[in-house]
């Protein structure tokens, strides 16, 4: 059996960060990671970021992974596996993997889950044709494998995900026939709508999926307008021939093994589902369980990382590793994140947190 | 279905291996999902589901959802969104939970 200080579960931005920044006190970290290329979601993210610099704003996610992952990688104190899944969480603290086929067992003294999120899918009928995807993995079909996942395509949800991706279609030379949205307004960062119409990308606020349409694949889709209650208004059908539908209506946190592990769990939609409890250093109620990233709450990936550079600089330190800058440099970390979630569209999110977070740290 | 000119990306060199479907010959690239390379050559129906026996494609890409379980080389319910191509695969359109024995 393998042991190690702290075992990172997931090698995405809040992983890697947590990694790098427990590995940079001097701790033993072991890094799982079950695809088999680091940077989770970051790698197929070609838009520029933003927040401060700190977050790296500015910068492309496909660069940010690539920094971190050589921070990562450079650090002699990562041991990292790729094609590694954890299978589960035993009370003795065994943690069982497998690794490459390989059935593995490790005995870590602290655990960082950063498992991240899967993507929602919505009710409608034949929304399950082929052609019907979430918007992540049209992102990384076209970004990460250079394969387009449709000629003709509608977008349903006009959040950040929504607009982000219409536009990355566009780059990739797919006609965007329009974005749906429920809501009255566009939820999105308005610099990437404002983008989408001057490509004359229609947006269709207060509309919704009645039904999909094809045989074998998806040939059509018919849209509808909503009234203020939500419902759909007769005699409002459109139908549009698309053969690609892409999804971008929230994510739900990877939050299995938490479960499985006995982590007291608590629902908060706004965080986009079942979340841990936890303190104000990400410690869950599994007194060696720490979380970072989208499974402690669906968030933009500046915030992923940044919880996963306190929790990492944390847990590093409670294991005897406290730097000399340890209390500037966590301190830091948590204005930042702040920061992150000081403005008017974090809102949603600080009203999710005030029902999971646990006032004293335990 | 590949895309050639991107304003960010660029798709370095890329080697073309032959792998079958349903003992149809297919190229795809050395490497990438298998799930890649059949959408490439716009085939999206991957799977048909147990009980209604419904057309199924890709609906995550990363290993989450398992909408795409194909069998490959005999083992069936291989996610194909995230099983890196090799050339010489026999890769088959799954029906519903597959053959295990």
């Amino acid at each position: 059996m393998k042991t190690t200080e702290i075992l990172v579960v997931g090698a995405g931005p809040a992983g890697l960060m947590a990694a790098i920044h427990a590995a940079e006190a001097g701790a033993q970290v072991l890094l799982v990671e079950r695809a088999d290329r680091l940077g989770g979601q970051l790698i197929k993210q070609t838009h520029k970021f933003f927040g401060s610099k700190a977050e790296y704003a500015g910068e492309r996610g496909i660069q940010i992974a690539e920094k971190l992952i050589t921070a990562s990688q450079e650090n002699s104190g990562i041991t990292t596996w790729q094609k590694a899944t954890v299978l589960g969480i035993y009370p003795d603290g065994v943690v069982t993997i497998s690794h490459d086929g390989e059935f593995c067992t490790v005995k870590p003294k602290k655990i960082i889950i950063a498992t991240g999120a899967s993507e929602k899918t919505m009710a409608f009928p034949n929304n399950d044709l082929p052609g019907i995807y979430g918007a992540g993995a049209v992102q990384t079909l076209m970004n990460v494998h250079g394969v387009l996942p449709g000629k003709r395509l509608l977008m349903v949800g006009a959040g950040n995900i929504g607009v982000i991706v219409a536009y990355q279609l566009l780059q990739a030379g797919v006609e965007v026939v329009g974005i749906v949205e429920a809501g009255p307004q566009v939820g999105g960062y308005l610099v990437h709508a404002a983008k989408l119409a001057r490509h004359g990308v229609p947006i269709y606020t207060s509309h919704s999926i009645k039904s999909a349409h094809g045989d074998s694949c998806l040939e059509g889709v018919t849209i509808c307008k909503l009234d203020k209650n939500w419902q759909p208004i007769e005699g409002t059908d459109q139908y549009i021939p698309v053969d690609g539908l892409c999804l971008a209506v929230g994510l739900s946190p990877l939050t299995e093994l938490l479960w499985q592990a006995g982590c007291e769990m608590k629902y908060a939609g706004e965080l986009g589902g079942y979340v841990p409890l936890r303190d104000a250093n990400l410690k869950t109620t599994h007194g060696d369980i720490y979380v970072a990233g989208d499974v402690s709450g669906v968030e933009e990936a500046s915030a992923a990382m940044v919880e996963g550079k306190i929790v990492g600089l944390y847990v590093a330190s409670i294991l005897g590793h406290k730097t000399e800058s340890f209390t500037k440099d966590f301190q830091v970390a948590k204005s930042q994140l702040g920061a992150l979630r000081s403005g008017p569209s974090s809102m949603k999110i600080c009203s999710g947190l005030s029902k999971v977070v646990l006032k004293e740290a335990q | 279905m590949r895309i050639v000119n991107h304003p960010i990306l660029t798709f370095l060199e890329q080697k073309m291996v032959t792998f079958t479907l349903n003992g149809q010959k297919i190229e795809g690239v050395a490497g990438e999902p298998i799930a890649a390379a059949l959408y490439a050559a716009d085939i999206k129906v991957l799977h048909h589901s147990h009980k209604n026996h419904r057309p199924r494609g890709l609906f995550c890409a990363i290993g989450n959802c398992s909408s795409c379980l194909m069998t490959v080389d005999g083992i069936p319910n291989v996610r194909v969104c995230t099983e890196p191509l090799r050339a010489g695969m026999a890769v088959e359109i799954q029906e519903g939970k597959g053959k295990i024995l």
